[in-house]
């Protein structure tokens, strides 16, 4: 008999004023127990539409079931078998619009906790049931997959499964892309990345870090030694400002470079050689999911305040409604209908406030969201000794720049063919963000997939 | 890992790195720069590429002990290996064209200044080194200098090698007594290239500096090495770090500069104190 309970299996957490003291995981995993109760809410439906919502086609009423049943091992290869990143995946998807808005005990009720017990399974298999991976038999081709992310471990992951020799190239010294330097601890763990990482590894994945593919080699230097063809998967890191005055001033930081101190660099931790500023008074501008990570990095490197500045209204934000209602009950401050002027200094360059306006929402834009509209005369300061400008990404131009052949769109994205993800260049592919500008880790996922295919079938008919 | 081929200290604050790195050393151009982690729990630096041997597969690196990660840099000896080494990052300098030129070098910003005097001599111009010391027990480079130049002035600032004053007293020196430059290249710390440059600029003459700010990345995903120039935000790693130096906001480049020294002098002292222990107990 299913679960006929119609709310989710709740997850316990860290205690909202004591996890915003620490980078340790928030969310702590279900317990055998909870899984079990959990998964026996899945009605294993026989059209699974749950499914549709999975970019990489978790083959989720199968894994599920096998909780039920008790084989987790058995869960385990049901989800690798589609997603190389489980850990990762059940973190960090936004499972409410991708598979659990899909499910059917979400029309009346809550759906299923699908996000909540892949990770359960992943985690199971990490603490202690690794099987040793073996390398698929080699095909004798050799593909290079530029950029470390999760589209490019995804393609790496499924090449090498079909025998590729496979190399992955990063140009940081640790490789996981936004999940290494953007995505805190606290969200998370960087050691689950690296063990992700390993079992690629494991399974025959080459991970070639401090390699600037576009400096140190190019694209057609690659092809030249031998890759048959190439996945680019370089994600939009090229930090967006806002030009207004101040923005040079000492504690201004972009996103990406306050993050990759905090979580690629552990300026938060002691023994660690990279330095941080230890802000007081913190204003994050933004309200994406990028914001809320800064917000709450910096409550816990010991902040007393901490305001997101946004210019539209909550309903509007693209960050994840968890990921709003965890920063509010961690004390970060909500400045909505709010935008940014100007940045005021003292006599050493250092920031002293913030200058904002209020908004109020206009006729819906071509976007269809309402378009916010300055309030004359609204003009006030913030006092903060920190500006963290999360306001969005563009593609890094160094691998276009330097192809000769390979196009973009006016914001910087490479052009692919949608159906086979192939750029305007024979043999090089392109997928994630570096295509379809800042999106999710599941979208790139989906798409380093859908290019493995789609290189595979080239290989195969050359 | 990037092994240390060869060591050479150039004087009590300078040291000379010779690292094997086939891929960088396969595309480095003058002007160019690697970025560095010492171990695990290291930070990433820049430092400019001081030299290249493209058959050796070597890349030359010149570093003043300044802070805890160039001490450390500096403990490591040949046989040793670096953990990280990546590039060569930065755009490569544009030397072409120019007739007559002077390269000026500020201490440690010889190191950098050398290999571009190198690069505009093999391209044809005339080129004026002016390098500028504290002292004349601390001249680095003085063989590489005049090798690649067909004039070197040192000046040191107490005169210990008879040749009293600031670099800026030797390129007006040479501008008054008929130098018709078409290019000044100046590399240093930041406050001699705003001197440079307001010199310079009295007299017309197109200047390219090479600015030194804080990085993490050096590949343009965090703006950390931001500047204005011309009123434009650029990043140093990916833009630069060559700009014209007419351009620059010093005065912001400086501020931003000293944005850690705080918490750099602490690590630092702890350092030290931990090199002094470890030299008690050998």
């Amino acid at each position: 008999m299913p679960n006929m309970e119609p709310k989710k299996t709740p997850m316990p957490e860290q205690a909202p004023d004591v996890r915003n003291k620490n980078f340790k995981e928030v969310a702590l995993g279900y317990t055998a127990e909870m899984a079990l109760n959990e998964a026996k809410r899945c009605l294993n439906c026989k059209t699974a539409p749950c499914m549709k919502g999975c970019p990489v086609n978790v083959h989720i009423p199968d894994f599920i079931r096998s909780i039920v049943d008790g084989d987790l091992e058995k869960a385990h290869d049901i989800i690798t078998a589609t997603n190389s990143l489980p850990a990762i995946c059940g973190r960090v998807c936004p499972q409410e619009t991708q598979c659990e808005s899909k499910c059917v005990r979400g029309i009346k009720n809550e759906p299923v906790a699908i996000g909540r017990l892949e990770r359960y399974v992943a985690d199971w298999y990490m603490d202690g049931h690794e099987k040793k991976r073996e390398a698929a038999a080699p095909n004798g081709h050799k593909v290079a997959v530029v950029g470390s992310g999760p589209a490019g471990l995804t393609c790496a992951g499924d090449l090498a499964a079909l025998g590729y020799s496979v190399t992955v190239y990063e140009a940081l010294h640790a490789p996981g892309g936004v999940l290494m330097y953007g995505i805190p601890e606290f969200r998370l763990p960087k050691a689950i990345v690296q063990k992700e990482v390993d079992h690629l590894v494991e399974a025959g994945v080459d991970v070639q870090p401090d390699m600037v593919i576009g400096k140190v080699l190019s694209i057609d230097e690659l092809l030249e030694m031998g890759y048959e063809a190439i996945f680019v998967g370089t994600g939009a890191g090229l930090p967006r400002f806002m030009n207004i005055p101040g923005e040079g001033l000492v504690g201004v930081y972009s996103a990406n470079e306050f993050l990759t101190r905090i979580n690629l660099m552990k300026a938060y931790q002691d023994g660690y050689d990279t330095p941080i500023i230890r802000p007081k008074n913190v204003a994050v501008v933004g309200g994406g999911n990028v914001a809320m990570d800064a917000a709450r990095s910096a409550l816990r490197l010991g902040a007393e305040h901490v305001y997101i500045v946004y210019r539209r209204a909550e309903e509007q934000m693209p960050a994840r409604r968890e990921e709003i209602h965890h920063a509010k009950e961690e004390g970060v401050i909500f400045k909505l209908l709010n935008n940014p002027v100007a940045i005021h200094g003292d006599e050493n360059g250092r920031v002293t406030s913030i200058e904002c306006v209020e908004m109020e929402l206009g006729e819906p834009d071509a976007s269809g969201r309402r378009r916010p509209i300055v309030k004359a005369g609204s003009n006030y300061e913030l006092p903060v000794d920190c500006v963290i400008m999360a306001i969005g990404n563009s593609p890094n131009p160094l691998i276009r720049s330097t192809t000769e052949g390979l196009e973009a769109n006016d914001h910087g994205c490479l052009i692919v063919n949608e159906e086979t993800l192939q750029t305007t260049r024979e043999a090089v592919y392109a997928g994630g963000d570096t295509v379809t500008g800042a999106a999710t880790v599941i979208l790139a996922m989906g798409e380093g997939k859908k290019a493995a295919a789609a290189i595979h079938s080239y290989i195969s008919s050359k | 890992m990037f092994p240390i081929l060869e060591k050479r200290r150039l004087n009590d604050a300078m040291t000379l790195m010779v690292v094997e790195a086939p891929f960088i050393a396969k595309k480095a151009k003058a002007g160019q720069f690697i970025i560095l982690r010492v171990n695990e729990t290291g930070e990433r630096i820049p430092l400019t590429i001081a030299d290249y041997d493209r058959e050796k597969g070597t890349v030359t690196i010149i570093f003043q002990k300044v802070g805890k990660t160039t001490l450390l840099l500096d403990t490591l000896n040949v046989g040793d290996a670096i953990l990280d080494f990546i590039g060569p990052l930065g755009k490569a300098s544009e030397l072409e064209g120019y007739k007559r030129v002077a390269v000026i070098g500020g201490g440690a910003g010889c190191a950098i200044a050398y290999p571009q005097a190198k690069a505009l001599h093999a391209l044809g111009a005339k080129v004026d080194m002016i390098a500028g010391f504290r002292n004349k027990d601390i001249v680095i480079l003085e063989d590489e200098m005049r090798a690649a130049s067909d004039n070197l002035i040192i000046m040191t600032d107490d005169g210990s090698n008879g040749n009293k004053g600031f670099v800026t007293d030797a390129l007006k020196k040479q501008i008054e007594a008929g130098a018709d430059y078409d290019l000044v290249v100046a590399i240093g710390p930041l406050i001699m290239m705003k001197v440079v440059c307001d010199l310079t600029k009295q007299y017309n003459i197109k200047t390219i500096i090479s600015m030194n700010p804080i990085m993490i990345d050096g590949t343009g995903m965090c703006g950390g090495c931001r500047l204005t120039v011309g009123g434009k935000t650029k990043f140093a790693c990916v833009d630069g770090p060559d700009f014209d130096g007419h351009e620059v906001d010093f005065d912001e480049a400086m501020l931003r500069l000293r944005t850690y020294r705080d918490q750099e002098a602490e690590e630092t002292r702890e350092f030290n104190c931990r090199l002094m222990e470890g030299a008690k107990n050998a």
